[in-house]
């Protein structure tokens, strides 16, 4: 029975499995349009956000950890002191997540009803910043401080010896924060997925407040007034961020494979897989000429594909499905928002052409280091 | 004191500023820069040809020297062990006939051909010939690319 639980779960894991179960899932759960928000409701989703959802769901995540302790090869990479902050961060994730949801559900309802929101004291009732926000600060500093030291005399920091460069362990994992990132790695050029992304990131969540144009939820948690955004925040940062995490951490062993938490880390594990670039299977399995010599003209569709992908969507969408947006928001800045869109989801595409045809660049020009 | 007496030691002062913060940041990008380089030599000796073993990937350099030397029926030729992805260290599976990275997965062929992983180019080789001693040379110091059509050119691959 409990075998039976670990290999199918070792199943799901497969991130081709449970990326696009997420993916799926994710509208259902967060719902970005009114359609979503239906079946949220009629699947009783919405429940998750109550006391008794939070409660649920941490019995959950609990259960998951407790089965992967008492296993074999899933403790082992669950006990390491490396990992530890991934179990945090999946808890705390989880309750923040909670908590802020359940707050703007709490708040939605009331602004149903007419009502005020909860934080919303009326005019003369004020919350000062000395005392009341600073001692709440230096007390959950004091607790922090006394967490990491606890933590850190604990769980000793896991040195190893001194490095070798010729010699990378197997697998050589990122520090857990990174681990993400590492993930992109897999599918992306290093130039792109070690500097443009991040880079991209930092510079998509600094514009935030300069294309935000909605007075509405601001300074109180409320998510029927902006479904659409949460939606899209929350699934960068959940399913393309600390998803990947989670996969780097739990679900890659050695050689860099996929293994499920319950699998053994195996270095005999063998996978073949052999990545074509698009420019192979577009001049040499379906035109049968062989490649050209010149890079670009053999990257040409490639690029034609990338040029569209970034160029056609925003001008269809202007037209179409966004014109208030466009409105609302200036050419500049919806371009600036509908590009950033665009290359959060470049990830995913990318993804699932590397698990479905194999595809290792778009473009790819070795020759002057330009991969796409 | 008159205006243009304080504007004199003005500027004086500032060009004193600037260069005492010139030659401060000068000397801290000197300091990158270490005064002695301990590094093996970049041209080195393997041994005769037949020291190696027919179509086995050779690993006794992998630790001092970074070069795996691999010897088929038509020659030999030493190739790098930086995954041209990020740099990491690949380990020869000697099963799978593969090196494999372990940092993100890119696979590469005995040739150093990449095929799988995002290493978007192949393992790079080096200059190998033979010394006047009969002996094979390996010399780091050249290195030529696939992907540049280099691989084709005489000193890529020692023919025995
Ligand atoms: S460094 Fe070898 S695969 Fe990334």
């Amino acid at each position: 029975m409990l075998d039976g639980i670990k290999a199918f779960l070792d199943i799901l894991s497969k991130p081709q499995i449970s990326f696009t179960l997420i993916i799926f899932i994710f509208p259902f759960v967060i719902p970005p349009t009114m359609w979503f928000e239906k079946w949220h409701r009629k699947l009783g989703l919405h429940l998750l956000w109550t006391r008794k959802g939070g409660l649920y769901m941490f019995a959950f995540i609990t259960i998951i950890l407790l089965l992967g302790f008492f296993d074999e090869n899933f403790g082992k990479i669950l006990g390491k002191p490396d990992n530890v902050p991934i179990i945090i961060l999946i808890y705390s994730v989880f309750f923040f997540l909670w908590l802020s949801m359940s707050s703007a559900y709490k708040n939605d309802e009331r602004m149903a009803r007419g009502e005020k929101v909860e934080e919303d004291y009326g005019p003369d009732e004020k919350v000062l910043v000395w005392p009341d926000l600073v001692y709440i600060e230096m007390i959950a500093l004091i607790l922090m401080t006394v967490f990491l030291l606890v933590w850190s005399i604990g769980l000793p920091a896991p040195l190893e010896e001194a490095a070798n460069p010729s010699l990378s362990p197997n697998p050589a994992k990122a520090p857990w924060y990174f681990l993400g990132l590492q993930e992109m790695l897999v599918y992306f050029d290093p130039w792109l997925a070690g500097v443009i992304f991040p880079t991209l990131i930092i510079v998509g969540l600094m514009a935030l407040p300069y294309v935000d144009d909605n007075p509405k939820a601001s300074g109180y948690y409320s998510f029927a007034n902006r479904r659409a955004s949460i939606f899209i925040f929350l699934f960068g940062f959940l399913t393309l961020w600390v998803f990947l995490i989670v996969v780097g951490t739990f679900f890659r062993g050695p050689n860099w494979n996929f293994f499920g938490p319950f699998e053994e880390w195996s270095v005999a594990k063998v996978v073949p897989l052999t990545n074509v670039n698009l420019s192979e299977y577009v001049w040499v399995k379906m035109l049968r000429i062989g490649l050209p010599s010149h890079p670009l003209v053999r990257e040409v569709v490639g690029i034609v594909i990338v040029v569209l992908y970034f160029g056609l969507p925003p001008v269809i969408l202007a037209r179409g499905k966004l014109r208030g947006l466009v409105e609302r928001l200036g050419a500049t800045r919806y371009a600036l928002v509908i590009f950033l869109a665009l290359s959060m989801m470049a990830l995913p595409i990318k993804m699932y052409l590397r698990w479905t045809i194999n595809l290792k660049y778009i473009i790819a020009i070795p020759e002057s280091f330009f991969n796409i | 004191m008159k205006r243009r007496k304080f504007i004199t030691w003005l500027s004086v002062g500032w060009l004193a500023f600037a260069g005492a913060t010139g030659g401060f940041f000068t000397m801290i990008i000197r300091f990158l820069f270490p005064n002695v380089l301990f590094e093996p030599p970049q041209s080195f000796k393997v041994g005769f040809p037949s020291d190696f073993q027919l179509n086995q990937v050779d690993e006794r350099f992998k630790q001092s020297q970074a070069v795996w030397l691999v010897r088929t029926a038509e020659g030999m030729y030493a190739l790098s062990t930086v995954c041209t992805h990020l740099g990491c260290t690949p380990n020869w599976l000697i099963t799978d006939n593969k090196f494999k990275c372990p940092c993100h997965g890119s696979g590469f062929r005995k040739s150093g051909i990449n095929f799988e992983g995002p290493a978007p180019r192949p393992l790079e080789r080096y200059r190998i010939v033979l010394a006047e001693d009969g002996q094979v040379l390996v010399d780091k110091s050249v290195k030529f690319q696939y992907e540049k059509g280099q691989w084709d050119s005489p000193e890529a691959f020692l023919t025995t």
